[in-house]
């Protein structure tokens, strides 16, 4: 179980994975030190992950185009689902894989320049694969929010009288 | 126009806070410190559950007392969250703010001839209130040695024997200071020998940030002697919304509800909606605000303090009220001259009361850069001058 600070100090990294220990102690009252440890520990233990940057692609004009690809497998004998997940996982075009409840088994997420660059993966890579019984491919169009943060639209800072009692 | 005026209409003060206004409007690119609301937009479930009322057509009067939904969902979150138990059908009225459940308080509650023991510093209409009702107004210090937590000794200090009422004000509104239970106990003493009642706003209560709020209402005996005046606008950041609750004994609940339903019919539906739908569903979003006023808090006691200013440790609402001696200037001197050369507007301690000289006023409703900003221009502008 999480305590409430290490919850708190979660969140905050979350939010902002640029913060240092000594601006986190300020914000959250717990020591550099504490800090400075238990992110070492969750590093250690694959609770961090990763310090990553959500990037606006369309902001850019970059191509870039993401599809999710929902896939029914057949699992062999000695192949559960976790086994095909894993060997999905193994392709740098796939950024996630998930295992799903409903009509299909797993979900992909796939990204590439371009629709053909796509096509081209999913002919290639994996309609060959024989446990894969029926695929359904659909391009997302545009992201309108992705891990909490709101792509588009106007920020809300509701214009405040200055003083007010 | 002016002999046509009432002369206790035209005696009342304007709130030291509008002449700051009027300086502070004037410029441009400040950074204001001096807002008392949150800068958060209402949680989205709230705002969509009022869009959905209103294209249902919702658009009526509610029954005076405000919406009995309301009433029942409130009657049990109060008992739930604060251990405090009214009845949904005669002992709360939902008011148009708690601005308009303190006004009534005094109307329904004062007598020619009364007093009203009232904080100094503290929020700047309870003594305006009390004074068109007729009360004299007996205000009581708030010391910084004392954490800015209401003594007794104060109290007995400004009694008079035509004392009524007593205004409590915890977390409070402009020092940031709470009273835990341990330190509101003499006071409900107090309040039982000299036979008063208690006109208690704890509309900061949700924002508390250091053990649990107290309140008042829930001391031994003070329960029949409490107005509990609270409201939506702080802790579900609906300041435009305009909903307030006061609950207490019947007797006077009831006489309330009679000059609310001459004065104001009712609250707003919608907005008596949208709070209901806090109370359902906003708890999630009320303590993410909190958690966020917590960090901002802490980064401006922490900035003020490395400034050479000396600042207590604010445990409730979302001000800081720093001490400015060192700087020597007087609370207005500072405000005025922090704005002219830093663009930062913050309130002047005295705009509270004349307790409040020596302190200003900072809200940290503010984003954490904005925050950053506003401290760094004012550590230059202190440094010039301690
Ligand atoms: C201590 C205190 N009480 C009451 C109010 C008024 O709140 P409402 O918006 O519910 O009228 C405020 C608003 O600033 C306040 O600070």
């Amino acid at each position: 179980m999480l305590t409430e600070d290490d919850r708190r100090l979660l969140h905050l990294l979350s939010q902002d994975c640029r913060l240092t220990p000594e601006e986190i102690s300020i914000q959250t009252g717990l020591t550099p030190d504490y800090i400075n440890k238990k992110t070492k520990q969750w590093e250690k233990d694959k609770v961090i992950l990763k310090y990553s940057v959500l990037v606006n692609y369309e902001q850019l004009e970059e191509d870039r185009v993401t599809a999710q690809i929902d896939l029914k497998v057949a699992p062999q004998r000695g192949q559960g689902y976790d086994k095909i997940a894993q060997r999905f996982q193994k392709f740098p075009e796939i950024k996630s894989v998930y295992l799903m409840s409903g009509d299909f088994d797993l979900s992909l997420l796939v990204e590439g320049k371009n629709m053909h660059g796509i096509a081209q993966f999913v002919s290639d890579k994996l309609s060959p694969l024989d446990f894969i019984e029926t695929t359904s491919t659909r391009f997302i169009l545009r992201r309108y929010k992705q891990d909490g943060i709101e792509f588009f639209g106007e920020e809300e800072r509701p214009k405040r009288l200055m003083i007010t009692p | 126009m002016k002999n046509y005026l009432s002369p206790l209409a035209s005696g009342l003060k304007p709130s030291g806070i509008r002449k700051f206004f009027d300086l502070a409007s004037t410029m441009e690119d400040v950074i204001s410190l001096g807002v008392g609301e949150p800068d958060f937009a209402t949680p989205w479930v709230m705002r969509e559950s009022a869009i959905f009322a209103i294209e249902q057509g919702q658009t009526m009067y509610t029954s005076n007392a405000g919406l009995i939904e309301l009433r029942r969902e409130l009657s049990k979150y109060m008992a739930k969250h604060q251990g405090l138990n009214y009845s949904p059908d005669n002992e709360l009225l939902i008011t148009v703010g708690a601005s308009e459940a303190i006004d009534l308080a005094f109307r329904t509650l004062i007598s020619p001839g009364d007093a009203v023991l009232i904080p100094d510093p503290s929020f700047v209409s309870y003594g305006g209130c009390a004074e068109l009702a007729g009360a004299e107004v007996r205000y009581v210090p708030l010391r910084a040695e004392h954490d800015f937590r209401l003594q007794v000794e104060d109290l007995q200090m400004a009694y008079t024997p035509n004392c009524k009422l007593l205004v409590l004000s915890y977390p409070n509104n402009p020092t940031g200071a709470i009273m835990n239970r341990d330190d509101l106990l003499p006071i409900a003493r107090f309040v039982s020998e000299n036979d008063l009642i208690v006109i208690s706003d704890e509309i900061y209560s949700d924002l508390t940030f250091e053990g649990e709020h107290t309140a008042f209402a829930n001391l031994p005996y003070m329960r029949n002697r409490t107005l509990h005046v609270h409201g939506f606008s702080k802790a579900y950041a609906m300041t435009g919304w305009r909903i307030g609750y006061v609950a207490g004994h019947e007797d006077i609940i009831q006489v309330m509800t009679r000059i609310h339903q001459y004065t104001i019919m009712c609250a707003p539906i919608m907005a008596q909606i949208a709070a209901l739908e806090g109370l359902k569903s906003g708890e999630s979003a009320k303590k993410d605000m909190v958690m966020e006023y917590d960090r901002r808090r802490r980064i401006m006691v922490n900035g003020l303090r490395q400034m050479g200013l000396t600042c207590f440790e604010p445990l409730g609402a979302f001000y800081v009220f720093p001490d400015i001696t060192a700087t020597g200037l007087s609370s207005e001197e500072f405000a005025e001259e922090l704005l002219k050369e830093e663009k930062i507007a913050v309130v002047p301690g005295n705009a509270f009361g004349p307790a409040g000289e020596g302190h200003i006023r900072c809200s940290y409703a503010y984003s954490t850069e904005q925050l950053k900003e506003a401290l760094n221009r004012m550590a230059r502008f202190v440094s010039k001058r301690i």
